[in-house]
This record gives C-alpha cells, structure tokens and sequence, in this order.
C-alpha cells in the first residue's frame, strides 16, 4: 500500500527532478567539484602524478605563504582599495542618491539617472579602453598637462597614481548605478515626515540631515557590513587590467598573485592555498558581518 | 503646494549637470576620435565634434579579419550563453519553487553556499581543463551558466504568482512541463526579458575567461582583442599575445576608439530596454554580493 503511494508521489513529482537536474549539475560540477580541488593546497602537485598521487605535504605551503613578505604586501594592498572603496566611492554614491532624490524637476531627476547608471554597463576593458584615451601617454590628460604646465604624468605605469585611478574607474562606473538601492530607500520615507518639518521652518539642508539621512540608515548600514564582508574581494577584472610591471607594488592583489603563481608560473598548489586562504577568511567576514547587521537590528542578508 | 525655487535647486542641478557632463564627454570624445583622420587627435587634442569626417578607421576595422573573426565568436557566445542560462535558471528556479518536493532544502543550501564560498579561480581552471574545454566556446559559457542569485531571483518571482492558476491547470490534466511553458512562462514575461538582457551584457562583456581558457586567439571574443589594441598605447606595456601583426600596425586612435565604440554598441543599443526593467532587478541585486 505505501509502495504504491510512494510510486504515485514520485509519478507526480518527477518531472521537478528533470526540470531540476541541469542546474544541480551545474551547481555540482562548476562550484563543488572546484571545492574538492582545495585538498590541493596540502599537497604538493605534481600534473605528472595527478591529484590523487601527489603527495601530502599538510600546512607547508600554508607556512611558506605567511611567512613570505609577500603575504604582508598582498593583505596591504588589498585592504588598501577596500578601504578606500569604503571611504570614497560609497560615501560619494550615498551623496549621489541624496541629490538625485533632491531633484524636483522629474524630467531633469530621469534624464541624469539614465546617463549616470550607463557607465555600470560596459566592460570593464571598454573603461580601460576610455581611460588610456585620458590618462595614456598621448591621452587627453596629458595633451592638457603639457601645454598648461609644461609635463604631463605616467599615469598608467606609476605607484603614486594606480590607487586614484582604480578609485575614479570605480565611481565612473558604479557610483550612478550604486544610487538605486538609496532611492529606492529614500522613495520609502513617509513625506508626511517633510511637511511636519515645513510647518516648523527647517530649510532643505535641515531635512536632510534630520529626515533623509536617518530614512536610509540601516540601508547605509547594511551595505557597509555587506562591504566590510567582502574586504578581501578587489574588483579582479579592473585591478587585472590596470595593473603591470611598473605599479606591481600597489595593485598586487591576492587574485592578481593567485593568477601570476597558478596560470602562469603553474604552482597550482600555492596557488591553491592562497585562494583558499582568500576564501575562508572572506567565508568568516561575510558570515560576522551578517551577524553583525542582526545584532544591530537590521534584517541582515541571509 | 509647489516651492519656488531656490539656490538650493539651482546648486543640486548644477552638480548633477557636472557629474553628468564626466560620463558624456568621454563618449563624445571616442565617437569624435573614431570618425576623425588620426591626425585631428594624434596629441591628445580634447575634440567632441570631428572637425573633417571620415569612416577610414570603420572600414579599416570592419575588412579586418582578426576583428571580424571575434565579433562573430562574441556573438556566438552571446546567443548561446544567453540561451542557456536561461533554460537552466528557469527550470531550476521553477522546480525549486514548489513546495513539498522532497529534497528541495537541501538543493537550496547547496545552491545558497556557492554564494558565501567558492574553489576559487585555479580549481575551476582544473575543473574547465580536465573536462577537455579549453579553447571551446563551452569554457566561456558553461562555467558561467547561472548563479546562486539568478536562480534564488527568478525562483521568488516564481513564487510571487498565484498558485490557483497551475492549480487549475493540473486539474485539466496538463503535465508539469506543459505548465512551465504554457501557463507560468507566459506569465513571467517581465523576469525572463530581464535576464535575458543581463545574460547578455554579462556574455558580451566576458573577458577573464577568455584570457585563461582560450589559448587559440581565432577562438577569442572582442573584449581580449581590444584590450590588446589599446595596451599598446598604454606606453611601456607590450601587448603580451600575438596581436595580428597588420592590425597592430595600423593603430592609429581613430582605429582604437572605433573599436571601443564597436565593442561597447550592442550594449548601448540594449541600454534603453534594459532601463525599462531594471531597477527591479537591480533592488535584489543589491544583496548578491
């Protein structure tokens, strides 16, 4: 009798499992089969061997990474462009929101909104592309530098100016889109809010301080954790492009170094170990963070 | 009850003009570049209008085979990457969005982990070799198929419709499939148009995977090319690949920019859609990383 129910469920219910199975698929082999190549890190490998027969060697490359300068540099310079991330793109794109959402002529708000979120769009090659053509040695910048003063700056190929570019790339390219979260937020403020404020005389400056800032507060607050939870992920398609032989001191990054020591000296598994390293240290972050949001009483992201 | 407008307008309007102008300036400039002889911008001269018209640098770049040969391999890996995804999410998201399927929380934390924790970029480059992918349009499209997050997206959406409809469905005899693509599918218009159109930008932009899994430059889509053909300016960085040796030679900032132009058209053109859905999209996608 149970039998047959059960065939009866499953008669009922199989076309899910069809329907399901490409993406579990999916799933498994492009995230999970990956994971297990993480035993690589406490091997040594070897592709003559292969994974299974390379031998163990525990927590040496682990040692050898933390005890390399390299480590100290990598952890420096990626923390660097977080930070800065933290303290110039986000608070400029709370800014943008703010002003986008102080714009009452409508027709004005939607036409600066569709050329500000345009730039999130392209490849990050295109604004590569777009910011040799100012900043190159023949770009625009330096046309202007030289006649106006005399001698221009390398600045794709310096220390000094590889953080400031990486920074402005990012605002050029996601500070408008950035906005839509806040205005969102901000189109959810009770305007009753506004005109009490109008019946007691405070001027536009006062109600945003008073009024808009603290609507988007825990908005604010969850995006920051959210970005303090992922401090160890650099934008890798932007810091790949902007980054050569000249300003290696500032833009190595730990994907960068992941990249140079695994797919192009083949050291797969000190590769492997400082991608894993990476890894569950952002795992840890990211897992706080969300803590960290509930604690102070927001929802959280998961 | 409208307020007279005050400085305060007028300092807002200023500033947001300001922002505005930073983005449009540099695609007037790329246009001007691309449609002028390269001695009109040779120095870095600031133009946005072309002062003497001229299409050389399009039809230079648009006779020249290398260009041509991954405009074709980008559209291929577009098209096919596109669809994919979408038949992937879909049924994934749709199958995942029904209640009392046994096993259906353990599918959703497999899925949910992927999104706090991953291999890495040299496993998954094992992964891709070791299932014989390199330098196939496969490597670029198959490890991009879809995400924790398009699924978990398209799946709340899915829940959001009326479960009374299926329902009626089902009573009626239709089978599970034929309720996916004859009842919830055409209900689910506006998601599927926005990802399809993300989809699309996400495979028209692809650039990393190119550079590790294709090692056969016929194989590679327009991003790598272009980042090529501009490096070259980028002064003392050489062009690290085989960069077709006659396009290498006819760089001029009129072929460069016109490049740029061409690589980032599709999207443009696709811009005033993707506006018309996407800040929808966009609120939930604010929590994906």
């Amino acid at each position: 009798m149970q039998k047959t129910q059960r065939l009866n469920r499953f008669k009922q219910l199989w076309p899910f499992y069809v329907l399901a199975a490409p993406g579990i698929i999916y799933f498994l082999v492009f995230h999970y089969v990956p994971m297990s190549g993480l035993v690589l890190a406490f091997k040594d490998y070897s592709p003559f061997k292969g994974i299974v027969d390379s031998p163990w060697v525990g927590l040496t490359n682990f040692r050898d990474f933390f005890s390399t300068s390299d480590f100290v540099i990598l952890l420096k310079n990626t923390l660097i462009i977080s930070f800065l991330n933290l303290g110039v793109y986000f608070p400029f794109t709370v800014l943008l929101a703010i002003m986008l959402n102080e714009i009452r002529m409508l027709t004005f708000k939607r036409f600066s909104q569709t050329i500000v979120y345009l730039p999130h769009f392209l490849s990050w090659v295109v604004i590569y592309g777009i910011t040799i053509s100012f900043f190159g040695p023949s770009g625009v910048i330096n046309h202007y530098l030289e006649q106006w003063f005399g001698g221009g700056a390398n600045f794709l190929v310096s220390n000094e100016w590889f953080r400031p570019l990486v920074i402005l790339q990012s605002i050029w390219k996601d500070a408008g889109w950035g906005t839509i979260i806040f205005l969102a937020a901000l189109a959810g403020i009770n305007p009753e809010l506004y005109e009490a404020a109008k019946v007691d005389g405070a001027n536009r400056l006062q109600n945003i301080w008073n009024i808009t800032l603290p609507g988007i507060k825990s908005t604010i607050v969850v995006l920051l954790l959210l970005r303090l939870g992922s401090s160890l992920d650099s934008n890798f398609m932007q810091i790949f492009l902007m980054s050569n032989g000249l300003n290696l001191d500032v833009s190595n990054v730990f994907d960068l170094f992941v990249y140079h020591i695994g797919l192009e000296q083949f050291n797969y598994s000190f590769a492997i170990t400082v991608g894993m390293f990476k890894s569950i240290v952002s795992l840890i972050l990211v897992v706080s963070a969300n803590y960290a949001a509930r604690l102070l009483g927001e929802e959280g992201i998961f | 009850m409208k307020a007279k407008i005050t400085w305060f307008d007028g300092l807002i309007a200023a500033i947001i003009c300001l922002i505005s102008l930073t983005v449009i300036v540099p695609f007037l400039y790329i246009i001007a570049v691309s449609f002028s002889p390269p001695g009109d911008s040779m120095a870095g001269n600031l133009i946005l209008w072309p002062k003497h018209w001229t299409l050389d640098a399009y039809n230079y770049l648009l006779n020249a085979q290398t260009f041509l040969t991954s405009l074709k391999n980008s559209v291929i890996i577009t098209v096919l990457g596109t669809l994919l995804s979408l038949v992937v999410s879909i049924m994934l998201a749709y199958a995942l969005s029904k209640k009392g399927i046994p096993g259906r929380r353990a599918v959703l934390l497999l899925i949910f982990f992927t999104m706090i924790f991953h291999g890495g970029m040299i496993p998954s480059y094992l992964v891709v070799k070791n299932l014989g992918l390199i330098d196939t349009y496969a490597a670029i499209i198959l490890p991009a198929a879809t995400s924790a997050w398009n699924v978990m997206v398209i799946r709340s959406f899915f829940q959001s419709l009326p479960p009374s409809l299926d329902e009626a469905a089902r009573i009626d005899g239709a089978g599970e499939f034929r309720i996916l693509f004859s009842v919830v599918i055409p209900l689910s218009k506006p998601i599927i148009a926005t990802f399809t159109l993300f989809f699309m930008v996400q495979f028209w932009n692809e650039f990393f995977s190119a550079v590790i899994y294709l090692n056969d430059t016929n194989r590679w889509p327009i991003q790598p090319l272009l980042r090529q053909m501009v490096a070259i300016s980028a002064s003392n960085i050489s062009a690290d690949a085989a960069l077709d040796a006659q396009l290498a030679a006819n760089l001029g900032p009129n072929v460069q920019n016109a490049a740029i132009l061409l690589a980032m058209l599709p999207i443009v053109i696709v811009y005033p859609f993707l506006q018309k859905y996407f800040a929808k999209g966009a609120m939930l996608g604010s929590i994906k990383e």
